[in-house]
């Protein structure tokens, strides 16, 4: 019986939670999809999770800034909880609109246990002024592999972005030098080959090709791209090209499959 | 009471790309001092607010401290602000929906501040060398439409709009002439018909008494074409012969006849409704959102995706929504500025709006557009067509409803405001060039977050088993859901009780008003409360608004007085039926070819390639998400570089199975304009045709027809519509495809003020398909060198209505026709062979002809081919290299076969027109030999895959 149990946040406006609960349930997890209000109301619920998803969408329709109006929620909402998830060493994934209210919350990059909830990062506006959704290759950061979400993952993997405000900007110099030399940046956006460059290879104009970064204990992952969205074989975009017979899983179900594995063997 | 202004802009040297984007725009119509944009977005705070608590929202917030600065000032009226040289600021109309600002309050409320109003503004600052009414020039052009946005010139703060007191307003129509009634139907904009307003004169006769307001506009909503379709449903005299009831006997009796046990719920419901699998049915319907996009594209269309949504949700007891379709026709987005009536907005600002309006509330219902089209024509500039469609999944046991008496009506949602005020009347008049002054009000901007909430409560509610009916509130407003709900029952509504976004509606107005995002429900007085603890769990409002009686009688109250008591019977049942005289002359189809033969086609080929029609359409494809909700198989581009024109969309809605869903259309207006019977066969056929060559099932598929004609008043556009309706008929029964659901809207039609321009008769077909194993698709990009190449059924000389003429600038010529005998066959042998594994990858043959299609195959694949066009099997009066190249012949498909199975095929397609054309190539060679054996295509695929992909690129600066 597997240990891991994963608590998937939704609200007005979320609308990968379904997908995003299947694929830790694929994983071997168990997941609930829980309404922000709800777990508001009952904060301790939090407790019986060791997991928490915040997925895809557009809370509160992203107005003011993606992500803005949760992360302002869950931070003055749910402080002490989020302070004890995470200190206690549980896993957080936030994916596309869950990253966005990650880095707005200040849950990312949290290169010390005492910057929580202090934003350093931004997701903003793509270069091109508008919502993409394509498929994009993810180069993992070679050096450290620090982050317990892609421990298991092969050094390229392909899944699709779908957003509007993904280009990711560090405030400063300094911070961006940190999140390098800590081996936070957890993917890079990159060619088929592994090489980086310009649109659309880096679909968005994100800083250094980042797609995606985890904290400084590797615990907490936020990423651009849909892991969700890559867990059965049919969801790729040239499966009738290039998938062999018998590869019945997606790249990205391996992502979940590695926090459900760290969970069980903690 | 203190009043703070917030301005928050990117930081320096932070790039904005809005101002990039934007500065595009301004040159494009022609401005070209303009060097700079800031782009500001405004927050005005009012009430119990401190400077430093507006600090703290400002910092903390509405600016992004890594990207944005913000500035905080206390705010005065006559604020120099405004006054700023080159600067424009734009504000929303008031009552026009601001979803920001009602999450900045709620957002506020979450950091402990409440009692503060927010007002939510842009501001845009030029620079550059211009003259000094440049900026304004920009803003009327770029920035707002003045139908729900106007300039900021002063400072403005949340304001209450007016009480409005009661009083009972009686219309009197009992002792009006005739030139009277018809002076009140036009002032009133009841659109009403003189024929109809005699039978409601003389039913108040009856009854001693005049109407009230309230009365009077429940009757012109109902009775409206938009609501009623009084054309496709009323009798017609066609050429001296009198056709009886239009739908019933052409579109509807197909369906009848072909009895398909699959088919759970055909044109009753919000949407038809097959079945799935064992436990779930699927529902689909196609609507349109045609004259509110001409006026504002961006809140037309994504009221349009929104109102399908609700459509979806409000079949049976409710169906999640899983997929959006979406076609479109444009006039031409590169049309000379001076080429546009007045009163019309260019099609490129049209084509933005309506693309970026169906973006935006169709990515935030987390529905994914997975299917769509556009065709362009000049007379689509001041009426463009706008069709939106949704596909839903349903428990089985949720596919009917039944309100009963002392069922308590429940409205959920969205607020009641004045805005959508007569959009069902209005949709049902013709567009002109003042239709920007006189209908404003049936001009929304939508919300998808308070549909989005609603979606997800309802559907818990359902599952709860809480209610025993649904609707959407659309046309009409509360006026048609519950007078449709309560037609057997009778219904009280306490119009006062309805949730309202401002004060100050008269009854009337609430009752008719098409605010949108909301619901309808019938509830039993026992479940009440746990109903509404769903809806209050999540914030969505719902609201007790009156009961289903058993009188047959509409009552309507405000406040205890009695503002409309109506027979159901008469208000659905009183509409007096009209005999429509239509005209039909066959037109001589010339088959001649104007166009000289050439050597070398090549040209041709790019010119169709990078015509309008053809050409790619990625740019509006990339920005809808077409994968949310995980189920996604077939997506719209497909091949190598995942750039490639799919056939169909295919979807797997259930998460654990492998059962999946066909999606695809057909629309061709240029074969209209020859034969609008032929039109309608060829796009059936095109829409079946693409579902097969994904692999889809012939026995499975259903259809949607959905005709936006031009008015019908006129007897030779009615006579189009009868011929097209009398295919659908014959060929929905020949290829044994039911039609499920349909729409109608009929006077698509602007008039410039010197004459009146129709659109092309355009009739949508959208199918449907249930397929058992999606892991048995296949997609139209070549997939291997040395495999080989087939054509399956036979080429005509139908050059008419092709997209070869239209790049030639010719009309005429023969239209395709359908042999749906032949092509049933081909059709059943190749969905066979599909399945069996025998093919890698398949096209339809459409728009552009073989030579297009099978472009489109080579260059998704990345592979050139060697084709010899005397192969393909060809009818003896075809001799020319440009017919076999491009005629349009309905019934045709190219054919992927792995060297090693070509016996196997050949066997499967035994009995159909075959031919073995040539093979793929290692490299990106196009290379086509002509009938007399010399080359006559010789092209490089990526070059024509530019070109292909460059027409909307460029103009859409991407």
């Amino acid at each position: 019986m597997s240990k891991a149990k994963a608590l998937v946040i939704r609200t007005a406006g979320t609308n990968c939670d379904v997908e995003t609960a299947h694929a830790f349930r694929l994983a071997g997890a168990f997941a609930d999809v829980m309404h922000i209000n709800s777990l508001i109301k009952n904060k301790s619920a939090m407790k019986k999770f060791n997991i928490l998803a915040i997925p895809g969408g557009f809370s509160y329709g992203d107005d003011i800034a993606s992500g803005k109006i949760l992360a302002n929620e869950m931070k003055h909402s749910l402080k002490n909880e989020l302070s004890e998830f995470v200190s206690r060493g549980k896993l957080v994934i936030g994916i596309c609109n869950g990253f966005q209210v990650l880095v707005k919350m200040g849950l990312l990059p949290l290169f010390t246990k005492d910057e929580l909830f202090a934003p350093k990062v931004t997701l903003t506006l793509n270069d091109a002024g508008h919502y993409i959704d394509r498929w994009i290759y993810l180069k993992k950061d070679p050096v450290k592999n620090l982050c317990v979400w892609t421990k298991q993952l092969p050094e390229i993997i392909y899944l699709p972005i779908a957003h509007a405000e993904g280009k990711f900007v560090p405030q400063s110099s300094e911070v961006l030098k940190k999140l390098r030399a800590n081996g936070q940046i957890v993917f890079r956006y990159s060619d088929e080959a592994g090489n980086e460059g310009a649109y659309p290879v880096n679909p968005n104009g994100s800083v250094d090709n980042i797609a995606g970064i985890c904290d400084s204990t590797g615990r907490i992952l936020g990423m651009m791209p849909h892991p969700e969205r890559h867990i059965f074989f049919t969801q790729h975009p040239r499966w009738q090209r290039c998938v062999k017979k018998g590869k019945e899983t997606g790249i990205g179900l391996q992502i979940f499959r590695n926090a459900v594995q760290f969970v069980n063997k903690a | 009471m203190l009043t703070f202004r917030i301005e928050i802009g990117n930081k320096k040297n932070f790039p904005d790309p809005r101002s990039g984007n934007l500065l595009k725009d301004i040159k494009d119509i022609g401005i070209n001092g303009v060097k700079h944009v800031d782009i500001v977005d405004v927050f005005t705070l009012t009430g119990d607010v401190t400077a430093k608590k507006a600090k703290d929202v400002a910092r903390t917030l509405l600016a992004d401290s890594v990207s944005q600065e913000c500035r905080v000032y206390p705010c005065a009226l006559r604020d120099k602000r405004f006054a700023q040289k080159n600067t424009v600021e734009i504000a929303s109309n008031p009552g026009v929906m601001d979803p920001v600002r009602d999450s900045v309050i709620k957002a506020m409320n979450d950091m402990g501040i409440v009692g503060v109003s927010v007002t939510t503004s842009k501001k845009y600052i030029f620079a550059g060398r211009f003259n000094a009414g440049t900026s304004r020039n920009v803003a009327d052009k770029l920035l707002y439409n003045k139908l729900i946005q106007h300039i900021v010139t002063h400072s403005e703060t949340a304001e209450n709009a007016a009480q409005y007191d009661f009083s009972y307003t009686e219309v009197p129509v009992i002792t009006l002439d005739d030139p009277g009634l018809s002076k009140l139907s036009y002032d009133a904009r009841l659109y009403l018909s003189l024929a109809e307003m005699k039978v409601i004169r003389k039913h108040y006769k009856t009854i001693g008494r005049n109407p009230s307001d309230c009365e009077l506009e429940t009757i012109a909503q109902t009775w409206s074409e938009h609501c009623k379709h009084k054309t496709m449903l009323g009798d017609i005299l066609f050429d001296g012969k009198l056709v009886r009831k239009l739908l019933k006997n052409t579109v509807m009796k197909a369906t009848i006849e072909l009895k398909k046990p699959w088919c759970i719920s055909v044109f009753k419901d919000n949407a038809g409704i097959i079945e799935f699998d064992d436990k779930h049915n699927v529902c689909f319907k196609v609507e349109t959102h045609n004259h509110p996009s001409a006026l504002e594209p961006y809140g037309g269309a994504g009221t349009g995706i929104g109102g399908v949504i609700r459509d979806t949700l409000g079949t049976g007891l409710g169906a999640k929504p899983i997929a959006n379709t979406d076609v479109f026709c444009f006039g031409f987005p590169d049309a000379p500025n001076a080429k546009i009536p007045k009163g019309a907005l260019h099609p490129k600002r049209v084509m933005k709006g309506v693309v970026s309006g169906v973006r935006d509330y169709g990515n935030k219902m987390g529905i994914p557009t997975v299917n769509g089209a556009v065709y362009f024509d000049e007379r689509y500039t001041g009426n463009p067509l706008v069709y939106c469609g949704n596909i839903g999944i349903m428990p089985k046991a949720c596919s009917f409803k039944k309100v009963s008496s002392g069922d308590l009506i429940v409205a959920v949602g969205g607020r009641t405001g004045r805005d959508g005020i007569h959009g069902a009347t209005f949709s049902s008049s013709e567009l002109t060039h003042e239709s920007e002054t006189i209908s404003a009000t049936a001009v929304q901007i939508g919300d998808p977050i308070t549909e989005k909430k609603v979606l997800d409560t309802l559907l818990k509610a359902r599952d709860l088993g809480l209610y025993d009916a649904v609707t959407d509130c659309g046309a009409g407003g509360f006026s048609s859901a519950v007078g449709e709900m309560g037609e057997e029952t009778g219904a009280e509504v306490y119009l006062e009780k309805a949730p309202l976004k401002y004060e100050g509606l008269k009854p009337w107005e609430i009752w008719v008003s098409e605010a949108q995002e909301r619901m309808v429900l019938a509830v039993k007085p026992k479940k009440l409360k746990k109903l509404l603890s769903i809806f209050e769990s999540e914030n969505v409002e719902a609201v007790v608004i009156g009961k289903f009686t058993r009188d047959k009688k509409l009552k309507l109250f405000y406040k205890k007085h009695k503002v409309a008591d109506l027979d159901m019977e008469f208000l659905h049942g009183g509409l007096p039926g009209v005999v429509r005289k239509a005209i039909w002359k066959n037109r001589h189809e010339d088959p001649r070819i104007a166009t000289p033969v050439r050597t070398n086609y090549n040209t041709d080929l790019a010119r169709i390639l990078a015509s309008w029609n053809i050409s790619s359409k990625e740019w509006i494809i990339r920005q809808y998400d077409h994968e949310v909700q995980a189920g996604s198989v077939l997506k719209p581009l497909v091949g190598a570089e995942n750039d490639g024109p799919s056939d169909a969309a295919v979807i797997r809605p259930v998460l654990t199975s492998n059962k999946g869903i066909v999606i695809s259309n057909g629309i061709n207006p240029r074969y209209g304009d020859i034969d609008p019977y032929w039109m309608a066969a060829s796009v059936i056929e095109e829409a079946i045709r693409q579902i097969i060559a994904v692999g889809g099932d012939p026995d499975k598929i259903a259809i949607l027809d959905n005709f936006c004609w031009g008015s019908t008043e006129n007897p030779v556009e009615l006579g189009k519509l009868v011929r097209a309706s009398q295919a659908c008929y014959d060929f929905g029964k020949a290829f044994g495809t039911p039609f499920i659901s349909g729409k109608d809207s009929l006077n698509n039609e602007f008039n410039t003020g010197k004459g009146v321009v129709a659109i092309p008769s355009t009739l949508l077909i959208s199918a449907i398909a249930v397929i058992d194993d999606v892991r048995k698709t296949i997609s139209m990009d070549v997939k291997e060198p040395g495999n080989l190449i087939y054509v399956l059924g036979k080429t005509f000389q139908e050059l008419g209505g092709s997209q070869y003429n239209l790049v030639n600038g010719l009309s005429g010529g023969v239209v395709p026709r359908v042999n749906a005998k032949v092509s049933a066959q081909l059709m059943r042998k190749l969905s066979v062979a599909i399945r069996k594994g025998l093919v890698v990858s398949c096209h339809d043959i459409s728009d552009g002809g073989f030579a297009v299609s099978a472009a489109e195959m080579f260059f998704a694949g990345g592979y050139g081919a060697d084709i010899d066009l005397g192969k393909l099997p060809r009818d003896r009066s075809v001799k020319r290299d440009d017919v076999v190249l491009f005629s349009e012949s309905n019934g045709r498909f190219i054919a992927e076969v792995p060297a090693g199975k070509k016996e196997e095929f050949e066997k499967a397609l035994r009995g159909v027109h075959l031919g073995f054309v040539g093979k793929v190539r290692k490299d990106k060679k196009m290379l086509v030999k002509g009938l007399g054996g010399k080359t006559v295509v010789n092209a490089d695929i990526d070059k024509l895959k530019y070109s292909w992909q460059n027409t909307i690129r460029k103009v859409m600066h991407e």
